[in-house]
């Protein structure tokens, strides 16, 4: 395995010059190889080098070995080069970020199109007006443009299927409507608390997950003592902020299909348990809880009461409705056999978090790569087979009352005592020249965030990956062959998150 | 006087099923829910705000509601309620009946292909089969109750239905099941329809009225419910005459459909969309099982 730096998810920073940087081709090669060896990869960019040089870096997760590799390349951006995206699927969002952003071009690029069209875009000449939409000819097919102004409060992002009356036969997915510049915001401000939120604030339903990266790269590259990390304060904000998006996708999904009793009985749920985390952090949605290298808001013994009575509660009464779901077959008529991803689908394009794992796809990051108080509870991923959408509701429900037994259990240690954590530490200097990265399992999937800084320890790159970005071509091949209007449920069944691609 | 009667009485239930609809929902949710009378202030806010049209929509589109409506109003003159009779009433009028709703139905489906909109012309698809699947349900309907009647106008069927065998209350009580089933269909109800959803791919009857607004929206939700209200008096006045053929009686038996439809709507979820066609089938399939049923009855043919 040479030629590739191997970390430990949070064993510190890498000085840049220690990482490999090769050519491109034995880098084309190398990450190749490692992919076929069954690594799947966490994240792959390109930033400015020397020169007019572009530097690629990519950064691979192997869930056997829980490690994460990094390696890097120079690449003169005038020559155009072999892509990855011809060998694995999984690699086609990232080069088309990079090709987007830098201008590079790719030899055999399989469906070269723009990714979120950025302001700053080497190519100003693809617009949303000349996007490269896929199209069938056909005298029986018909196009049906959804968005991307949507109805509801749900972001942009324009669907086109073709269809062959109601039956799906193709989905494009072109999102990219929002240029928001997050990665730009991330280096333009010094300030870490400033920081922080912004990292909160890239996708706000996983606002913990991304808190959680942010705060992993920026403990490494600031070489905080790993004592002061609150462990058990993440892990149980992370698996509540799971529990509650469990619950609104629950009830969403039976919002639907019409089906009443599921959507208000997982609505009171939800609002219990972010009602929960309120009383905790001051924020339902547990921003500010996160911060690099201690918290604002350590477990008190009322808070653990609190959390302790609410999860029980919302555990029992959760289980009443997935019973009562898995009990009305109106509901299993709709949910059953619906929107099939298969486990080779998943697995070729790169499928994450719960999405991956209703496909039988065991990738989570609680198991191969731990990190906080995972160790420790020695988490088993929940997986099912069926890749269907009742196999994406069967994981909602495993996991809420695994997650609240991971609470129960890790609040039953913090009601034991010990030293609170500090408050967090803002100000501590990042190591000059180096790169991080952060790891989370949120509750849609991976979360990894890669720290670059300058030679004065400051961040000069901030690469955000969030799950959404794997997956939304999950979404495009599940619904696949279905009904046009079994859509929605085939959509709300991944629920994707918009903000989270278009950073 | 007996036909402006029942007119009101008419118009007053189609006023309150909705509200009695959403009441159960909301009951059956553990919810207050909205203010009974809602509906009537939404369409109040309607009737106040203009409208905007597309482009591509020609004269269908602009008289389609109307169009709707008036079919829809005139097909409620046809109707008695219990004891007072229809205001207008000839020979044959359960045939207009079931095209005056057919003709708003029409009216519609051609003002969503107008739009070239492609949600709207899938509503349209959906509609018109629907529609074409649950019309013979309707006639069937109306057709057992001329054969046990021997009256081809609801007037006179509705007034001779009194001196029926006891035993033709069965017949009644299954044609009360076929017509909530019917309403379901006619007005977009869980389970063949959601009028709720924001889903446009999933929509039947909410997709075809989406480029709708102010007035013309309000006086699609006017027809909507004179629909309705129809529909819920045909099946009250059926099983009214056969024991207690009075108006409180008939309005006691619509608002308990409403409230069946209500009750429907929080207990179960939508059907997939490609079952609906054969879930209206099977109202079809039992309108006639009834048919054959009264025949049987009415023949007094004895089986074994």
């Amino acid at each position: 395995m040479e030629n590739f730096t191997i970390l430990h998810n949070g064993s510190g920073p890498v000085a840049l010059h220690s990482i490999p940087c090769t050519d491109y081709a034995p880098f084309h090669a190398r990450v190749a190889g490692r992919l076929a060896a069954g690594c799947h990869c966490a994240h792959y960019f390109a930033i400015p080098g020397a020169g007019d040089t572009l530097i690629v870096f990519a950064v691979l997760l192997d869930d056997t070995a829980h490690t994460v590799l990094v390696s890097a390349a120079s690449v003169d951006p005038e020559t155009a080069v072999p892509s990855l995206t011809a060998l694995y699927p999984a690699m086609h969002p990232f080069e088309r970020d990079i090709a987007e952003t830098t201008g590079l071009r790719y030899t055999d690029m399989p469906w070269d199109k723009p990714l979120r069209l950025a302001h700053d875009r080497a190519d100003r000449t693809r617009t949303v007006d000349n996007y490269p939409f896929y199209s069938i000819e056909g005298e029986a097919l018909h196009e049906v443009n959804v968005g991307p102004i949507h109805a509801g409060i749900i972001e942009p992002g324009a669907f086109r299927f073709i269809c062959n009356g109601e039956r799906v036969l193709h989905l494009e997915i072109a999102l990219g409507y929002q240029h928001r510049g997050v990665e730009k915001l991330m280096t333009a401000t010094g300030n870490r608390l400033r920081q922080a939120m912004l990292a909160e604030a890239i996708a706000g339903d996983s606002s913990v997950a991304h808190g959680r990266a942010f705060a992993a790269a920026i403990e490494q590259l600031g070489d905080a003592p790993a004592s002061n990390a609150p462990a058990l304060e993440r892990t149980i904000a992370l698996e509540m902020e799971r529990v509650a998006m469990h619950l609104a996708d629950t009830g969403a999904l039976c919002g639907d299909i019409g089906y009443q009793l599921g959507q208000v009985a997982c609505e009171a749920l939800r609002t219990v348990t972010i009602n929960t985390t309120q009383r905790w952090c001051g924020n339902r949605f547990g921003k500010g809880l996160v911060r690099p290298a201690g918290t604002w808001y350590p477990l008190t013994p009322e808070i653990v009461e609190l959390i302790r009575h609410n999860m029980t509660d919302v555990k029992r009464r959760y289980g009443e409705v997935s019973a009562n779901l898995h009990a009305t077959p109106s509901v299993l008529a709709r949910f059953e056999d619906c929107g099939r991803l298969d486990p080779a689908q998943a697995a070729s394009i790169g499928a994450v978090g719960m999405a991956a794992r209703a496909s039988g796809l065991a990738r989570d990051l609680r198991a191969s790569h731990p990190a906080d108080a995972y160790p420790e509870l020695g988490h088993t991923p929940v997986t099912e087979e069926a890749g269907d959408v009742m196999a994406r509701l069967n994981i909602r429900c495993r996991e809420v009352a695994q997650s609240i037994d991971h609470i129960l259990a890790l609040l039953h240690e913090a009601s034991d005592g010990g030293t609170a954590p500090p408050a967090p530490d803002l100000e501590r200097p990042l190591m000059p020249s180096a790169l991080a990265v952060g790891l989370a399992e949120g509750w849609r999937g991976e979360v990894c965030h890669v720290a670059l800084t300058d030679a004065t320890g400051r961040i000069a790159h901030y690469k955000i990956k969030d799950p959404s970005l794997h997956n939304w071509l999950a979404l495009a091949l599940a619904v696949r062959g279905e009904g046009i209007s079994d859509f929605p449920i085939c959509n709300k069944s991944f629920n994707l998150s918009y903000c989270g691609h278009d950073l | 006087m007996e036909g402006i009667i029942s007119l009101t009485l008419l118009v007053f239930l189609a006023l309150l099923m909705p509200g009695v609809v959403n009441r159960t929902r909301a009951v059956m949710a553990g919810r207050r829910g909205v203010r009974f009378f809602q509906h009537l202030h939404n369409v109040g806010t309607l009737l106040q705000k203009g409208a905007v049209y597309s482009p591509s929509a020609g004269f269908i589109f602009r008289a389609a509601p109307a169009v709707c409506l008036g079919a829809t109003f005139t097909a409620l003159l046809l109707l008695p309620f219990g004891t007072h009779g229809a205001l207008l009433s000839f020979n044959g009028d359960v045939v207009l009946f079931a095209y005056l709703l057919a003709l708003g139905r029409a009216a519609l489906i051609l003002a969503a292909m107008e739009t070239g909109s492609s949600f709207e012309g899938m509503g349209a698809a959906r509609e018109a089969l629907y529609g074409a699947l649950a019309e013979p349900a309707l006639l069937l309907t109306a057709g057992t109750l001329a054969l046990v009647t021997g009256q081809t106008s609801f007037a006179r069927i509705f007034a001779s239905a009194g001196s029926l065998p006891p035993q033709m209350l069965i017949v009644m009580g299954l044609i009360l099941y076929v017509a909530i089933k019917l309403i379901i269909v006619e007005t977009g109800r869980i389970p063949v329809d959601d009028p709720r959803t924001h889903l446009e791919l999933t929509m039947v009857h909410e997709v075809m009225v989406l480029d709708y607004c102010g007035a013309d929206l309000a006086l699609l939700h006017v027809a909507e419910w004179l629909k309705a209200a129809a529909l819920a008096t045909l099946a009250a006045n059926a099983v009214a005459s056969a024991f207690a053929f009075n108006p409180l009686t008939v309005l006691a038996l619509a608002l308990a459909q409403a409230a069946a439809i209500g009750v429907v709507e929080s207990l179960q979820a939508r059907n997939k969309l490609a079952r609906n066609a054969t879930y209206i089938l099977t109202i079809t399939a039992l309108a006639f099982v009834v048919f054959m049923l009264a025949y049987v009855l009415q023949q007094n043919i004895t089986i074994g």
